[in-house]
């Protein structure tokens, strides 16, 4: 369970160019929600999700993952409930390490790096059967530096590498704003499908109201750094996406 | 012949600040210049250890954590105070040349009659071929170390700090803490070759660190040429690759000054051959373009 309670983050406070990007929000996002957020640009989305994740303290109020206080834990402690999709392909992967490197690390999140050599033949094999579900091919490429991949390629692999160590929390900014339609279809797929398979709490931003209209069990609308709407399973099942698209008109 | 072994055994001497700069440079992405201070900092402590008469072992020792130290105020300035990088090694290097001289205590320190590394074992009569094998070894075991460091999950670790640190910091990884050990390790090594050079040219000297990090820029960019011509992928081969680079670096200095170029313009030339082979890649005399 994630609460937010309260939480205000200023950028710049007391400056020309201060800027209120949340106020006073207060959250409750249930186990196995899967919860949309769509807003237009400057709504506090990305501030919201920086804020869950730890890589931006918030200036007041409080932060609850699982009923631990986590307000000012930074994101790399945080990263024992949580793993993250960024908008950019090249954020949630390191282009210049292989694509073994990169699982390998993910395979750690929750643990300490130390001094072994752990990418051994079985963690190879464990990698290439959980690469293999992806149909793309890529299990006989373990050792191609991830910057060759594209970028359809390489978010759906940031995507499994969250699952590589017990995860609870997925965050997903924006995952396919980058990609081509059909790219974007399959890691939107993807992600239904591990958020399924492993029971995972997730928060999507999206911009594409379709994906919006037809993912998640919960949706809310961002305004001026608040919520301006809050539709429950039930609730969400009645909107159309006429109803999505006339929010931003 | 022996005026090259001679520049052979220099670039050998000076593998630690390659490799140093290759860690800080290349791996962590950040511009290091407490290369100066750490590099003259090793002399120094080498000076004094060896002319007390400790033995090799503890003044190396003594030399690799004063060099650590170092790197480590480097790597604090940077990430805790958000100091710009080069800021922060220039801050440390000009205070070290004072921590230097104290070290010292006077501004030149020769080894006379002292134990030296290069006396460590004998395998040939010839004093140049016998220093030779001694780094050779040291310097293989050096490479088998930082190796073998790479490709562990700290290892990975480190070379995703400067590679993607959004990603690395989401995968639970402080990387604070990952820049100032790479820091650290990298001064180490740079102190390390301190400590070989004033044992091969037996004294230290305060101004021995001036313009020293040319040295470790020179030979990282000629291994990285090195390394695209061999497409090296391992680990191993550019490390390999990157020593070349320091050793190439240093006969070629050495060719100038045999055919006759004044030693007092060796810093210009240093300088001149460095931006010869930064700029070669971007002159394209014949335009390609695929």
């Amino acid at each position: 369970m994630i609460k937010l309670s309260n939480v205000t983050k200023v950028f710049n406070r007391s400056k020309a160019n201060e800027v209120k990007a949340i106020t006073d929000l207060n959250l409750t996002i249930a186990d196995q929600d899967y919860l949309v957020v769509v807003g237009s640009n400057g709504s506090g989305k990305s501030t919201l999700l920086n804020l869950i994740a730890g890589s931006i303290l918030p200036g007041n109020g409080e932060i609850y993952i699982d009923n631990n206080r986590v307000t000012r834990l930074p994101d790399y402690q945080r990263s024992r409930w949580i793993a993250r999709v960024f908008q950019n392909p090249l954020s949630g992967t390191a282009p210049d390490l292989s694509i073994l490197d990169n699982f390998r690390l993910a395979a750690l999140r929750k643990k300490p790096k130390s001094l072994i050599i752990g990418t051994n033949a079985l963690f190879k094999e464990q990698v290439k059967e959980k690469i293999a579900l992806l149909n793309m091919g890529l299990e006989h490429k373990l050792e191609q530096p991830m910057g060759t991949l594209s970028g359809g390629q390489r978010q759906a692999l940031t995507l499994l590498m969250s699952i590589m160590d017990d995860c609870k929390i997925l965050l997903l900014d924006e995952p396919t704003a980058a990609l081509d339609p059909r790219s974007a279809g399959l890691v939107m797929q993807t992600a239904d499908d591990l958020i399924k398979q492993f029971e995972l709490t997730a928060i999507l931003i999206t911009h594409n109201l379709k994906d919006a209209h037809t993912h998640g069990n919960r949706l809310i609308q961002m305004v001026e750094g608040g919520i301006a709407q809050d539709f429950s399973a039930e609730s969400k099942l009645n909107l159309t996406q006429n109803d999505l698209f006339s929010w931003f008109s | 012949m022996d005026f090259y072994l001679t520049a052979l055994l220099q670039g050998l001497c000076f593998s630690g600040i390659a490799l140093g700069i290759y860690i800080s440079m290349k791996i962590f992405n950040i511009p290091d210049i407490t290369t100066d201070g750490s590099y003259a900092l090793g002399g120094m402590v080498t000076g004094v250890m060896l002319t007390h008469t400790y033995p090799l072992y503890i003044s190396m020792i003594a030399v690799l954590i004063a060099g650590g130290m170092a790197g480590a105020i480097t790597g604090l300035i940077h990430t805790k105070l958000k100091i710009n990088a080069l800021l922060a090694g220039i801050l440390v290097m000009t205070a070290l040349y004072s921590i230097n001289l104290t070290v010292a205590g006077r501004s030149n320190l020769p080894l006379i009659g002292t134990e030296l590394v290069f006396t460590f074992f004998h395998i040939t009569d010839d004093v140049n071929l016998n220093s030779f094998w001694i780094l050779a070894v040291i310097v293989a075991a050096l490479i088998s170390l930082i190796g073998y460091l790479l490709k562990t999950d700290f290892g990975i670790a480190m070379r995703a700090t400067g590679n993607s640190e959004t990603m690395i910091r989401a995968l639970g990884v402080n990387t604070d803490h990952m820049k100032i050990i790479g820091l650290a390790l990298a001064n180490s090594l740079t102190a390390l070759s301190g400590f070989l050079i004033t044992q091969l040219q037996g004294y230290a000297d305060i101004n021995m660190g001036i313009g020293i990090v040319i040295i470790g820029l020179g030979s990282v960019i000629i291994g990285e040429t090195l390394i695209g011509w061999f497409k090296s992928t391992s680990v191993w081969g550019s490390l390999l690759l990157v020593l070349a680079g320091g050793v190439v670096f240093q006969l070629v200095l050495a060719v100038t000054l045999a055919v006759g170029v004044d030693a007092n313009l060796l810093k210009l030339v240093t300088a001149l051959l460095v931006l010869i082979i930064v700029s070669l890649p971007r002159l394209n005399f014949i335009k390609r373009y695929d």
